[in-house]
């Protein structure tokens, strides 16, 4: 006979393999003094191009490099190439999301020494759904959202909101031809998001970049100075 | 639509712990967070799918939502929240970021034989 069904207890993270993984990658990247900054967004935002134009322009002052994830083609990393940073692209295959296991085996294939970098950045698969259950090791997590894409995406994605640190808007050149309202927008991020801090700016022209750079290079000093306490 | 690889993994779990202790799983209950990030209904699908060729296969995935809880900086408690659309207290409306529950994703307990 078999015996009763009966309930034990057990209280499991289900995510926690991928947790483990991304609190280690985070020891490693502090202890190397590298800054880690992951961007997220729905496909055509303009992550690409956006962090074509920071590789670019961060280059000359800093030591920068970039991993970026697709679920197919290498193309993201050729255009990357461009601005003669290092790029590694990770292919998902038929995953949505990248996690933290996928960053760790790129970092180790490209053989970086994460001691010589003062920025890596990480480009997630175009996606504003599954990428915010994932912890990458990042320490800044930045959502983009164009202009084009209209004013109330924040709230129809307030979970990715709740898990960035920082929202971009891009594609600001196009604000006046597609009438988009840049308050309503701001006042959205913040229901979803007090306190988020906000930049909108244009990769193409390069309008309000400069002020994004900034913010990045007061975060790296900030972190420096946290890990020489 | 990442819940089919979230369900594998929590048929993984349940099935080490079935493993370990010699005992057949009924039910696996699961708590699930309104920030999660997981859609119940596509994560319900995905388990009996995960269950499939596994000695988990005709078992129950039992989720309890998990409501929003945040805290009020200005009245220093928790407070449900009452839109995910509108981050603020409840009573007195101070917009907060502070997030005490809604993010679970967690296997609680094994309804075991």
């Amino acid at each position: 006979m078999s015996p009763e069904p009966r309930l034990v207890e057990i209280r499991k993270n289900v995510l926690k393999q991928n947790d483990v993984v991304a609190r280690a990658l985070r020891t490693r990247f502090h202890a190397a003094g590298v800054f880690v900054v992951s961007l997220v967004s729905s496909p055509g935002s303009g992550k690409t191009a956006f962090l074509e134009k920071t590789l670019t322009l961060l280059r000359p002052r800093y030591r920068v490099a970039a991993l970026v994830g697709d679920l197919a083609t290498e193309n993201d990393a050729a255009r990357l190439a461009r601005s003669l940073a290092p790029v590694k692209q990770i292919i998902t295959g038929t995953l949505c999301h990248l996690e933290a296991a996928m960053v760790q085996r790129a970092v180790d294939e490209e053989g970086w020494d994460l001691g010589q970098l003062d920025f890596l950045f990480i480009e997630n698969v175009g996606n504003l759904v599954c990428p915010s259950s994932y912890d990458l090791g990042e320490d800044l997590r930045v959502v983009l959202l164009s202009v084009t894409e209209g004013e109330d995406k924040p709230l129809k994605y307030p979970t990715i909101f709740n898990s960035a640190d920082v929202a971009i808007i891009t594609k600001s050149d196009l604000a006046e031809a597609v009438e988009f309202d840049s308050e309503a927008t701001r006042r959205n991020i913040q229901a979803v998001r007090p306190g988020m801090r906000v930049f909108q700016l244009s990769a193409k022209t390069g309008e309000g970049v400069e002020e994004y750079l900034g913010f990045l290079a007061e975060r790296l000093a900030e972190s420096r100075t946290m890990a020489a306490v | 639509m990442h819940e089919l690889s979230i369900a594998m993994s929590i048929v993984e779990m349940a099935q080490e712990e079935a493993l370990q202790r010699g005992v057949q799983v009924n039910a696996v209950h699961l708590k699930l967070g309104a920030l999660s990030g997981v859609v119940k209904e596509a994560l319900l699908s995905s388990y009996e799918m995960a269950c499939d060729d596994t000695p988990l296969r005709g078992s129950r995935l039992v989720i309890e939502d998990v409501p929003v809880v945040i805290f009020c900086p200005h009245c220093k408690v928790q407070r449900p929240l009452s839109s995910v659309q509108l981050f603020c207290c409840a009573e007195c409306g101070t917009p907060t970021s502070e997030i005490v529950h809604g993010k679970e994703l967690e296997v609680v307990a094994l309804e075991i034989q």
